[in-house]
């Protein structure tokens, strides 16, 4: 049957749109929205993967962590109830570079906590750690100003600190903190250096640290009980699996562990950190996608009533055109075409606007938008016109003419 | 002799059921010939409307049958249906139905869109139609930017354009003033002279008087068939 020309039905569709212009803009704004929160919340939760995964590099890809079992996450050893404490001897065995070639340095990290006071000016860092020097090579953490402590201090049980910048702005503002005397936790502490600002990572904030010699924060602040953690360096990226594999037959050792489901100690380097992490984030994106197809869902919602509407309002022309010769096929694409174009109308501002919010970080997270988001957002919308008008449509194209024409 | 446009045999029409059924037709034959000019009479409820949508293919017969040309529409469906109101009826409505916010060209374009014909012919062929009812200067005016009796020029020529076997007009000069009434039934008068067959509903006299046949219904059924000569 007649093949009515594709212009005279776009030409048709784009008055119907054009007929009620502020209806059409509600529509097509109900569809942006949708559209645009979709690539802007998957842009987010690419956005807050990549920075999470981008911070723990920054922390230094070789560091391998040994703690002691029991707590959570991360590659876990079965838990163990009778379990040894991480010690200095563990340490002692992990530098020794014929055992563990692999190994560049090894450190104790003993945790304290407390807050730092100078003057008027106080402190809590998110981290006191009594550690020794070699800590500074495992952890990737150099300074910027001042000079490092010593093994010597280490030995005379000195009090001497290292602060990350966060700390420092909190206790000296703009201040040179090099030389000046704090108090942590009632005890005077020299200030010898601050550390390269490392970053958030997350809710962790790197360089709200304090860092001082392990017989010092023994003495003085956590007593002589097993360390927190074993800070480990291997020598490079590449051998980090390597060096993980030594300080787990070094480990077995010193607690005399026969299997390794009996491990009272777990080893986790930033990779398995990583996966953990990019895990969760995959879900945070994949839940953020589900409310933003939500609102899209809403959006062709809004595309149905609008077109059921039109259809109603314009019976009586429909049955003009039935009567003058229109084949329902005619009249069945008119409909979708124009449902269509609202919903792709919506779908390319949508697209705009989403690439446009995008540029900005939301939530002080910088957010990465996906070609697939976008690609997927605006397919969908153009989808969501076809489903969400066909309805309407089929009922404007299945009028009967006689009714169609009585109709006021 | 040649296929009459129109034959109708028995045809009824009822809506509704049971108690509540109301005869719009009861039973009508009639046929109309090649190149007649034809008014069908009758007061409010005498069933003209429902007859002249019969013939129009806009609505079905309850019971009896119905053949354009040589076609039963019976057993014509939907699809066909819409090909018999495209090729061979014009329509003519009382309040005109042009599309708004459409131009006079475009609307009569429209029942050729339809059949498919291409951009450039139906163009051309709607500006000649336009012509022919003497509106060539007003043919990129919109509906609302032309009076009741251009307007109704406008959908003849849209009627017309397709060449149909037959005009159907229904009250053509229902809304319309004295003066645009006897234009009107003057342009229908030459459409006819040119050999298009002519069937005008309509409840005035002075518009019946001026057709060759005057078919008259009363309740639903003939009562009256004149053929005045020439």
């Amino acid at each position: 049957m007649g093949s009515l020309g594709l212009i005279e039905i776009w030409r048709f569709a784009w008055r119907g749109i054009s007929a009620n212009r502020l209806r059409s803009s509600l529509t097509i704004l109900g569809v942006l929205i949708g559209v645009s929160s979709v690539i802007i919340l998957t842009a987010v939760g690419n956005g807050s993967a990549k920075s999470v995964k981008d911070g723990i590099e920054k922390l230094g890809t070789n560091s391998i962590t040994v703690m002691r079992n029991g707590g959570g996450g991360g590659f876990s050893r079965s838990a163990n109830s009778n379990t040894k404490p991480l010690t200095i001897n563990d340490v002692k065995a992990l530098n020794d570079k014929t055992r563990a070639p692999q190994i560049k340095a090894a450190a104790p990290i003993l945790n304290a906590q407390g807050s730092c006071t100078y003057g008027t000016f106080s402190s809590t860092p998110q981290s006191m750690k009594g550690t020794w020097p070699s800590y500074f090579e495992a952890a990737n953490s150099p300074i910027d100003k001042g000079s490092y402590w010593t093994n010597e201090d280490v030995t005379n049980k000195r009090a001497v600190a290292i602060i990350g910048t966060t700390t420092a702005t909190d206790l000296f503002a703009t201040d040179s903190p090099i030389g000046q005397v704090i108090r942590c936790n009632g005890q005077k502490v020299t200030v010898v250096g601050v550390m390269k600002s490392k970053g958030t990572v997350g809710f962790q904030d790197a360089d709200s640290v304090v860092l001082m010699p392990l017989t010092f924060v023994q003495r003085s602040m956590a007593g002589y009980g097993g360390l927190s953690q074993i800070q480990v360096e291997s020598v490079d990226a590449a051998s980090t699996t390597l060096a993980m594999d030594q300080v787990t037959t070094i480990m077995d050792a010193q607690h005399k562990i026969k299997s390794a489901t009996s491990a009272d100690y777990r080893v986790l380097n930033q990779a398995s950190i990583l996966q953990s992490s990019s895990t969760s984030s995959k879900t945070l994106t994949v839940l953020l996608a589900a409310i933003a197809a939500i609102s899209l869902l809403v959006g062709g919602i809004g595309i149905t009533n609008i077109m059921l509407v039109s259809v109603t309002e314009r019976t009586r022309e429909i049955g003009i055109l039935k009567a003058i010769g229109a084949p329902k096929s005619a009249i069945l694409s008119q409909f979708l075409i124009e449902a269509t174009l609202l919903s792709v109308l919506g779908g390319i501002s949508g697209v705009l606007l989403g690439i446009g919010i995008s540029h900005f970080s939301v939530l002080g997270v910088k957010p990465v938008v996906s070609l697939t988001s976008v690609l997927m957002a605006f397919l969908v919308s153009a989808m969501v016109g076809l489903i969400f008008g066909g309805w309407p449509a089929n009922r404007a194209a299945s009028l009967r003419p006689i009714e169609a024409l009585r109709y006021e | 002799m040649s296929v009459p446009v129109v034959k109708v045999e028995g045809v009824t029409k009822v809506y509704g059921a049971g108690d509540t059924a109301v005869h719009a037709l009861r039973g009508i034959s009639l046929k109309i010939e090649q190149g007649e000019f034809v008014a069908i009479m009758g007061a409010s409820g005498s069933g003209k409307s429902t007859l002249m949508n019969i013939l129009g293919c806009l609505d079905a017969p309850t019971d009896g049958n119905y053949w354009i040309r040589n076609l039963n529409a019976a057993e014509l469906d939907e699809e066909q249906l819409s090909v018999v109101r495209s090729q061979l009826i014009g329509f003519v409505f009382q309040s005109f139905n042009l599309i708004p916010k459409t131009s006079a060209t475009r609307n009569v374009e429209l029942p050729l869109a339809y059949q498919g014909v291409s951009r450039s012919d139906r163009r051309a062929r709607a500006l000649a139609a336009l012509e022919s009812v003497g509106l060539a200067d007003r043919a990129e005016h919109q509906p609302h930017e032309l009076s009741g009796g251009q307007q109704q020029r406008v959908a003849i020529a849209r009627a017309l354009v397709t060449n149909p076997a037959m005009l159907l007009a229904d009250e053509p000069t229902g809304a319309l003033d004295t003066a645009s009434t006897a234009e009107i039934l003057a342009l229908l008068h030459e459409i006819n002279r040119k050999g298009s067959t002519v069937i005008v509903i309509t409840h005035e006299e002075e518009v019946a008087r001026s057709a060759r046949r005057m078919i008259r219904l009363r309740d639903g059924a003939v009562v009256e068939d004149v053929t005045w000569a020439a």
